[in-house]
């Protein structure tokens, strides 16, 4: 009997690993809740506090953390709500026919795989600036409408099924839009979800593009807001009141996160289909 | 079926567009950008002029920019490899049925879920000379070195390198745990009924039958390497004295700080360059390997 020890073991290295992974975020939320008044001191951050809920008000108080919030998933709705119709029209059309030049289409679209959004930065930002949408959340968003990714998942989806069927739906007089609508989307329900999960992660934490074209509060999102806020003046080493702040900004996705965990991971997992 | 001929076209126009407005075109702009000289603080280059390569051979004469590239090259070759190694030993430990696996899973994974800029702060908390838990730990271990890991010309790249090894070895886990789980049992154990054990099985068994998550997991952690930036704007706002700025962070100081114009196109260039390279190289490897 060697596979109880090995087991006790694995679980005692898990165990460890897990609690050391834990400690950051535990010990940020610990701060959070601490009466402001209470000076830390070496040793006492774990214990010998009371709970308080001061330091979430002080924050609120300070920043405008709903307006971000509210911005955040303005800007996450409307780029997940352009890609999904961008993408199905497109995947719709490479996965139907094969239509002259199409590879050469499918290839561009594809480059923005190969070539991050986020380096091209200064020069979106000048596109936005010409657009008269700098400030604006529609100029955080608008980058992001058309995405290869999206297109690429869907028609691998759409490609999945039988072309007899498509054909057996338009010979009964099934438009295009009808095709798409009753047939093709309906069945392409996991990739729909791996996009939407894996575009709201990553725009909902994107931080450089955002900080970039924004310089007012009216469409600043939580992550430049969160920055913006540990670099004001008044925060200095207030540590209480600055992981207070950093739990009203991960909190909300994170209650998300835990909800939806299986198709989290699957998402995150298509994303490695590629 | 007939196909209809204008429609397809009609269909794709949208993601089109956007991909051409924002990915094909700005490639165009930072290319003949980065031959012209332009400074929106200097009177005397408010106006594009002409230089040739002359940003590119600027860039490379430059201490600011050759510590840039070092630094890059040590983060990447710290936090890479780092990164692949842990994540596939956690594979391992998280692979098979045990109590409370799904509370074990979440705990390595939960990094991920949080942005960047959160994960900083908080180890921008953590990291605290003193009281920061961080040093407490360490000191117990017998560390007696400096304590002000952001700010220390020595010490601030490890502490990027730390942050981003926390944030992205569950991601990276991830794709390990799905290849193993995936694998063929039955390989394994005929290697092993052959006597092949330990370090021999995961290399020359195991690995090669995940290898097209291994492949992955790299591609992503190189890409994801090269292009973190938030971390930086946190931490240590790439100093002290240039010894943490990394790539994009550079470009956003060049751009934006110094209205640099041609110096920044010509570091876009780079950055895709140094980027499509490595796609490029990743995907000839990977077809070789195939055939």
């Amino acid at each position: 009997m060697r596979a109880k020890p090995l087991a006790a073991a694995r679980f005692a290295v898990l165990a460890a690993l897990a609690a050391l992974m834990l400690t950051p975020l535990v010990w940020a939320l610990l701060a959070s809740f601490r009466p402001p008044d209470v000076p830390f001191a070496l040793g006492s951050v774990f214990f010998a506090s009371r709970f308080s809920l001061a330091n979430y008000a002080k924050a609120l108080a300070l920043a405008p953390f709903a307006h971000y919030f509210l911005n955040t998933v303005l800007q996450v709705t409307t780029i997940i709500c352009a890609q999904l119709f961008t993408a199905s029209l497109a995947a719709y059309a490479f996965a139907r026919w094969r239509f002259p030049v199409d590879r050469l289409l499918f290839t561009v679209i594809l480059l923005q795989m190969m070539i991050p959004t986020a380096a091209l930065l200064v020069q979106n930002f000048s596109t936005i600036r010409f657009l008269g949408l700098y400030d604006t959340i529609p100029g955080i968003a608008l980058p992001f409408f058309g995405s290869a990714f999206a297109t690429f998942l869907l028609r691998q989806s759409f490609l999945g099924l039988p072309r007899d069927l498509a054909d057996a739906a338009a010979i009964d007089g099934c438009r295009w839009d009808q095709e798409l609508w009753h047939l093709y989307l309906p069945n392409a329900k996991p990739a729909l979800a791996a996009i939407v999960l894996s575009s709201l992660s990553f725009h909902w934490n994107d931080f450089l593009w955002p900080l970039v074209v924004t310089q007012s509060d009216a469409a600043r999102p939580l992550t430049a807001g969160l920055v913006r806020f540990t670099q004001m003046g008044e925060i200095g080493a207030q540590w209480g009141l600055l992981s207070a702040a950093t739990m009203i900004v991960t909190v909300p996705l994170f209650i998300v996160f835990l909800v939806f965990q299986r198709q989290f991971v699957e998402g995150y997992l298509a994303s490695g289909l590629k | 079926m007939k196909r209809p001929r204008i429609l397809p076209y009609v269909l794709v126009a949208p993601t089109l567009l956007f991909v051409l407005v924002f990915t094909v075109l700005p490639l165009g702009e930072a290319l003949v950008g980065s031959l012209f000289k332009l400074k929106l603080n200097v009177p005397k280059y408010q106006h594009p002029v002409f230089v040739g390569l002359g940003n590119f051979v600027d860039l490379f004469k430059d201490t600011e920019f050759l510590q840039v590239l070092v630094n890059t090259g040590l983060y990447v070759l710290a936090l890479v490899p780092l990164l692949l190694a842990a994540a596939l030993v956690l594979a391992f430990l998280v692979e098979r049925k045990l109590t409370a696996l799904s509370f074990f899973r979440l705990a390595l994974f939960h990094p991920t879920v949080l942005p960047m800029v959160s994960a900083a702060t908080i180890w921008m908390f953590f990291l605290t000379p003193g009281y920061g838990l961080w040093n407490q730990g360490l000191h117990l271990l017998g560390y007696a070195g400096p304590q002000n890991w952001t700010g220390n010309p020595s010490l601030a790249l490890p502490a990027l390198v730390l942050v981003a090894f926390w944030k992205n070895v569950g991601f990276m886990m991830l794709f390990f745990l799905a290849g193993l789980q995936g694998m063929d049992r039955s390989v394994i154990e005929a290697a092993r009924l052959d006597g092949a054990g330990g370090l021999r099985l995961v290399t020359r068994v195991i690995l090669p039958l995940i290898r097209r998550q291994s492949v992955f997991v790299s591609t992503v952690a190189f890409v994801g390497a090269f292009q973190t930036v938030d971390h930086v704007f946190v931490l240590t706002q790439g100093g002290p004295s240039g010894t943490s700025t990394l790539p994009l962070y550079y470009l956003w100081s060049v751009r934006f700080e110094r209205l640099d114009i041609g110096r920044g196109d010509a570091l876009t260039v780079i950055i895709i360059a140094v980027l499509m390279a490595f796609t490029v190289a990743n995907f000839l490897v990977n077809e070789r390997h195939e055939s």
